[in-house]
């Protein structure tokens, strides 16, 4: 058979190939060549130059204060996910479709505008400004402002991840540990827990790289001051406008290693365990 | 307010009883942190706007700068999501029907933008189009200049609304029953009629979903942008910037009325996002 014709279900060959072709060239263009320009410039002068970068003690600070960061700011958000989808999952009661969307409503406002609202909260002249000058207790350009900042644009990460799952598991599990004898928190820990384990660990991790790389509301709220509110995207921001590329985007490379490692994990995440992290919704 | 209603009628019950304890110091804990982080900020600035009173207000919106400027996002935006909807609809398509080498790879690099800081993207590809970068330079023999002019905004925009578009669409693919495509094809229609008669209506609102998604994140977006636009006002300014740049004036109402402009907008594209979700699952089924 020289020609078969192609089943009927399917384009054809010309068509598959055609469209097969636009998705390599659209992906490649938008999302691998700016990747790999990163990696590019950053050892653009060498190797040496390249972590010659790293030398900088602001751009240390800058590494130290984006972990300090992340460690406030994940654990509060894996807490607060946990609790928001026990009681959504786990429990009917009224408007629990008005607080879900209020839980996602963070994902819905631009990241500058997050900042903004803590800097009229907490601003000189914010609302609760006069008090925390007198009290001389810092926010707005201090690490506590970054943190808040870097909360409330990561807010819905892992409670979006569970809630879906656990809606999809129900309560009868839980509710045969307790027939059983066990405490709440032991049904929690012993039975819940372990089913949720690796949506949860998704999404973590998808919240530690959001936490770990915003941007615009924590430029808002930083100032700006080197060596001691620059995390490590502002500190690229400072390294570009001053054209020291080679640094800035060794400083990038690192961010986007960063990103790398979490879409691998990811990646693994959802071909090992794909059906126990499944019931997710779509971002 | 609701437990005092609790008590006064027996038959309206706030939560459905339930052996499973915890639900108080869950609940509690739950609105309250979400009332500290997410809605009394963000009331705050709702408050600061109406402080402006509705003709302050209406001098923030109506400045020139600030009209060019929300032009610019929002006309951007809407571009930058429709050719997301379009390509992302072809990539869907391609990563869920076809076996190719590197489709794996590929299925995992569509969430990049989600990964990756948005400033890094942002300086990544002002290197690639400035007039000297690898895109740039044969962009600029052609008379396309990208960096510092509307085109660079629109391609940052393309960049951080992409997955939204493929990642909506693509498990609808995924469940398409490949009988009602038999079934199209045994009565006789060609195959583009299939695709286009039965295939693509109901991923229409999954399609719409998508659009949408990926409206909302382009309007807010700033990192990305900010490199690669240049930022000249009337020209390449978003609003966004126009925010930033108020805020370090001091000029903390014209800042406020920018912001509350841009929540008003992407609270009504939230809605339109669950209006077309109901109306889907209605038409549709589950959705």
């Amino acid at each position: 058979m020289r020609n078969p014709p192609h089943r009927p279900t399917t384009e054809s060959p010309g068509v598959r190939i055609a469209a097969t072709l636009v998705c390599f060239l659209f992906l490649g263009v938008f999302l691998v060549l700016p990747l790999v320009a990163v990696f590019v410039e950053a050892f653009g002068k060498g190797v040496s130059a390249y972590f010659a970068s790293f030398q900088d003690p602001d751009a240390l600070a800058a590494i130290r204060l984006t972990l300090t960061i992340a460690i406030i700011a994940v654990p509060l958000n894996l807490v607060f996910g946990i609790a928001a989808s026990w009681a959504i999952a786990k429990f009917e009661f009224k408007g629990k479709s008005l607080l879900i969307t209020l839980i996602d409503l963070p994902f819905s406002v631009s990241p500058v505008v997050a900042g903004l609202v803590f800097v009229l909260l907490f601003g000189a002249q914010g609302l609760l400004g006069p008090w925390l000058i007198a009290h001389r207790i810092e926010v707005i350009f201090a690490l506590p402002g970054i943190v808040l900042a870097t909360i409330f644009v990561t807010f819905p990460f892992v409670a979006r991840e569970l809630i879906p799952l656990m809606q999809d598991q129900g309560t009868s599990d839980e509710e045969a540990a307790l027939t059983l004898g066990a405490s709440g928190f032991m049904a929690f820990w012993t039975v819940t827990l372990p089913n949720v384990r690796w949506a949860l660990l998704y999404g973590v991790l998808l919240c530690n790289a959001r936490a770990m790389g915003e941007f615009g509301a924590v430029a808002v709220v930083s100032g700006h001051i080197r060596g001691e509110t620059n995390t490590m995207p502002l500190h690229v921001e400072i390294l570009y406008n001053e054209y020291n590329f080679v640094a800035a985007f060794a400083v990038a490379s690192l961010l986007a290693l960063l990103a790398l490692l979490t879409l691998a994990a990811k990646s693994f995440l959802e071909w090992r365990y794909g059906d126990a992290i499944a019931g997710r919704a779509a971002h | 307010m609701v437990p005092t209603r609790e008590r006064r009628q027996t038959r309206f019950r706030f939560r459905r009883p339930s052996a499973i304890p915890g639900f108080p110091l869950a609940f509690g804990y739950t609105l309250t942190y979400l009332g500290l982080i997410v809605l009394i900020p963000l009331a705050t600035l709702v408050m600061r706007a109406s402080t402006l009173g509705f003709s302050g207000l209406w001098n923030v919106v109506t400045d020139e700068r600030v009209l060019s400027a929300l032009r610019i996002s929002f006309g951007l935006s809407f571009g930058a999501a429709f050719l997301n909807a379009f390509f992302g609809l072809v990539v869907a398509w391609v990563l869920v029907r076809y076996d190719f080498p590197g489709r794996k790879l590929l299925h995992a690099a569509v969430d990049l933008p989600f990964a990756l800081p948005t400033a890094v993207a942002g300086i990544a590809l002002a290197a690639l189009y400035a007039p000297n970068g690898w895109l740039g330079e044969p962009l600029s023999h052609l008379g396309i200049k990208v960096a510092y002019t509307p085109l660079g905004i629109f391609i940052a925009l393309v960049f951080v609304g992409l997955p939204f578009a493929v990642r909506t669409v693509e498990p609808l693919i995924a469940e398409i029953d490949r009988e009602i495509e038999e079934a199209s094809a045994t009565l006789g229609a060609t195959r583009s009629q299939t695709l286009w008669r039965v295939v693509l209506p109901p991923l229409a609102p999954a399609i719409l979903t998508g659009f949408a998604l990926a409206f909302a994140r382009a309007v807010g977006e700033y990192g990305s942008v900010i490199f690669i636009a240049g930022n000249i006002p009337y020209i390449s300014e978003i609003a966004p910037i126009l925010i930033v740049i108020r805020l370090e004036e001091f000029n903390y109402a014209g800042a406020t009325g920018i912001a509350v402009v841009m929540l008003a907008i992407s609270f009504a594209t939230l809605l339109v996002i669950n209006l077309i979700q109901t109306w889907s699952r209605r038409r549709f089924g589950d959705a």
